[in-house]
């Protein structure tokens, strides 16, 4: 049996030993999430977000939508039917870092992609009592305002391919033009839609002259929780290619 | 720098002391202004004034860091260092240069942090909000914080280790390791802001409330239980009630404390195993927990008469009643089944305001009520008067809060899961959000009030730094009594 006496006369052994303690939990609880990487099962229609859709992404968390904003379907019959299909662990796994929220004051996003227009979604971040008069969300007119300026787009998919997410050195290299296809009218979008299929791509803010920020964060909204093909997808059976004669 | 004075006692770094004493007062102060402000922008929308640095968003993390880091950790920097060159009875280690260098370099990881949030630099990941530059710069300030207390407790002069010192200590380790754990990143470039967690979805989720419960674990528990070691037994003339219980409630809080995190995540894509894990432990924390809170309000045994007369021990003790409250309401809201209810809504913010305004800001303000006199050399504080105003005003503040919480979270929860009688949900998610006004109203003039005993206290505290002293009747007393010598 030890004595306490040794912890409380040695700082070095009372050190050591608060270090030992708290080290458990966090080891038992962390390290097997690294090591059973397989058993998140990969689904299909999962795929990086696309340079505007990243850039967006950013704005998402500069404004501190997370402080309001979930993006984490349980599984309960009255979520499903709200905001749709429960949240996989496969739809987030090219997020640094994650969003899924810890409050909703306003309603779950993980699946808000296509569920309103670009035009509704562009007025509602403008003036949100506009569209919704009872709603407490703050404005966000700034967006459309400020062109998106991100010279440097292509470091950032560096930066989250050394962390892990597939982005090729293609995507890399063409990063800055993909930024630019996506949000102009017009443009030639199909190697663009080849790398991120599902995207929404043209003038998503209704200001076809430039790319602005709102045109950055509408094309994140709409590409959240559509990636996955949920009339195709079987969860309970663990395989995105389930036999079509459900 | 083990100079003595000529009476032979060491002679204490009292200033860096005082210099977070009344930092902690200011940011608290800012802290609970930014509260009430986004308080009321969840009333009336029309106060995030269309400014894209003044929305509900960018104010958020501005008002939690504030508190927490900006407030609590004056609170506890200051407190630790006055507790350990007392109980070791020798100065601090390394000197006025490190005491000087920790107090304004964690003034300017405040100032980094909070200026980055209004301009829209974050990481995103709660309570961990600075982005890399700023958390490289507050593992510096941390190491040096570590260097300080731990070379204080190893030239120390007394042969055991003071209770309050092990969770100190505690607080200050495994806040290293949980900051640097959590801000694992990848910068974009050397010269800009951005940068990407190191960890995906699930396990970054995993992370995120591996630091984010623990911070609350040991920064505004841990931490703070040292302060309720060492300023409970001091302001009741009484010693610790069980040195028992002190061990075993100590080891036991810290080995528990770091398995809670996961109930953050229940029902999430997180493993279920993880979860349940998250649950149970959470269920066990209790008893350690309880056992903090009996310890605390224990040490009155034979002093309990003195809550009645005076106001700063009731402001320890209040705080320890509310740390049992929420210790007790945490692990039922961590159950599953109350959690599928409570998760997502105000429930969780009313929780964790009856643990940051009843425990953690009332046994900071007992502290720096007892502290002030003790390191301006003033006989009593100004008035004991006001610290009774200002605890009635800030109780009843944080009352109106956490039962405005309380009726909106579970009202709330309640009508998304509604079904009407036809098998459709009944409700609209912003039919949820409009009756949620008169209780975000009622939330706001809670946190007015909790403002205003700040503001009280902080003049009660500048009188008695400039040396006034009050004429006043004693509390629980007929007659006018002289201030105590």
């Amino acid at each position: 049996m030890i004595k306490h006496e040794k912890f409380e006369t040695n700082s070095i052994i009372l050190l050591v030993g608060i270090l030992l303690t708290v080290a458990i939990g966090g080891l038992v609880e962390i390290v097997p999430l690294f090591t059973i990487g397989e058993t998140i099962e990969k689904v299909e229609g999962v795929r990086p977000l696309s340079p505007l859709e990243l850039a967006g992404r950013n704005i998402y968390i500069a404004e501190g939508c997370y402080n309001c904003h979930s993006q984490q379907i349980r599984p309960f019959r009255d979520e499903v039917e709200r905001y749709g299909h429960y949240s996989l662990a496969a739809e987030s796994i090219y997020d640094h870092p994650f969003q899924w929220g810890s409050k909703r004051t306003g309603p779950d996003l993980a699946r808000v992609g296509g569920k309103y227009s670009n035009d509704w979604q562009a007025a509602h971040l403008i003036d949100p009592r506009s569209v919704v008069p009872e709603s407490i969300m703050p404005t966000y007119a700034h967006l459309s305002e400020q062109p998106l300026e991100l010279p440097n787009i292509a470091d950032h998919l560096k930066a989250l391919s050394i962390v892990g997410v597939p982005y090729t050195d293609e995507m890399i290299k063409d990063a800055a033009a993909d930024l630019a296809a996506q949000a102009t009218p017009d443009a030639d979008t199909e190697a663009f839609l080849q790398r991120y299929p599902k995207a929404a791509i043209g003038d998503l803010d209704g200001d076809p002259a430039r790319i602005t920020k709102m045109d950055a964060i509408i094309a994140y909204l709409q590409s959240l929780g559509r990636m996955v093909d949920f009339t195709t997808y079987r969860p309970e059976l663990g395989d995105s290619k389930a036999e079509g004669g459900q | 720098m083990s100079l003595t004075r000529a009476d032979g006692m060491p002679s204490y770094n009292e200033r860096i002391v005082r210099m977070f004493t009344l930092a902690a007062m200011f940011w608290g102060v800012v802290g609970f202004t930014v509260g009430v402000v986004i308080a009321f922008q969840l009333a009336f929308p029309a106060l995030n004034l269309g400014l894209e640095w003044t929305s509900f968003g960018r104010l958020r993390p501005l008002h939690t860091s504030a508190v927490i880091f900006a407030f609590g950790g004056n609170v506890l920097l200051g407190t630790s260092l006055y507790v350990v060159q007392r109980t070791c009875r020798t100065a601090l280690f390394g000197g006025p240069l490190f005491a000087e260098f920790l107090f304004w370099g964690y003034q300017l990881f405040i100032v980094l942090a909070a200026s980055g949030y209004v301009l829209g630099i974050t990481e995103g990941m709660e309570y961990a909000e600075p982005e890399w530059y700023t958390d490289l710069w507050l593992t510096i300030v941390w190491v040096v914080y570590l260097l300080i207390f731990l070379g204080t407790l190893m030239k120390r002069k007394e042969p055991h280790i003071y209770v309050a010192n092990w969770f100190y200590l505690a607080f200050i380790v495994t806040i290293a390791m949980l900051h640097i754990g959590r801000n694992l990143s990848m910068p974009v470039s050397f010269f800009g802001t951005k940068s990407y967690s190191l960890f995906p979805g699930v396990q970054d989720a995993m992370l995120q409330w591996w630091y984010g419960h623990n911070a609350v674990g040991f920064f505004l528990t841990a931490g703070f239980l040292a302060i309720m070691y060492y300023f409970v037994p001091k302001q009741a003339g009484r010693p610790v009630y069980s040195y028992r219980l002190s061990i075993v409630h100590f080891w036991s809080l810290i080995f528990l404390y770091i398995w809670a995190g996961p109930h953050h995540l229940n029902y999430t894509a997180l493993p279920d195993w993880t979860q349940s894990l998250g649950m149970v432990f959470s269920v066990m924390l209790w008893m350690p927990s309880w056992g903090g809170m009996i310890n605390g309000l224990m040490t009155l045994s034979g002093a309990w008469d003195k809550l009645r007369t005076d106001p700063i021990l009731r402001f320890l003790v209040t705080s320890v009643g509310f740390y049992g409250m929420s210790t007790f309401e945490g692990p039922v809201m961590s159950i599953k089944a109350v959690n599928s209810l409570s998760h997502y809504t105000d429930w969780t913010i009313g929780h964790v305001h009856s643990g940051a305004l009843g425990w953690v800001a009332f046994v900071s303000f007992g502290a720096i009520y007892y502290l002030v006199p003790a390191l301006w050399k003033r006989q009593r504080l100004y008035s004991l008067r006001l610290v009774e105003w200002h605890f009635w005003v800030a109780t009843f503040g944080i009352v109106l809060y956490i039962v405005s919480m309380w009726i909106s979270g579970i009202m709330q929860g309640l009508m998304w899961r509604a079904y009407d009688s036809l098998g459709f949900l009944q409700y609209s998610f912003v039919e949820t959000v409009a009756a949620m006004h008169p209780y975000y109203v009622v939330r706001g003039f809670g946190g007015v009030l909790f403002l205003i005993g700040s503001l009280i206290m902080t003049y009660n505290l500048i009188r008695t730094i400039r040396g006034d002293v009050r004429d006043e009747r004693a509390i629980g007393s007929t007659g006018a009594v002289p201030a105590r010598a």
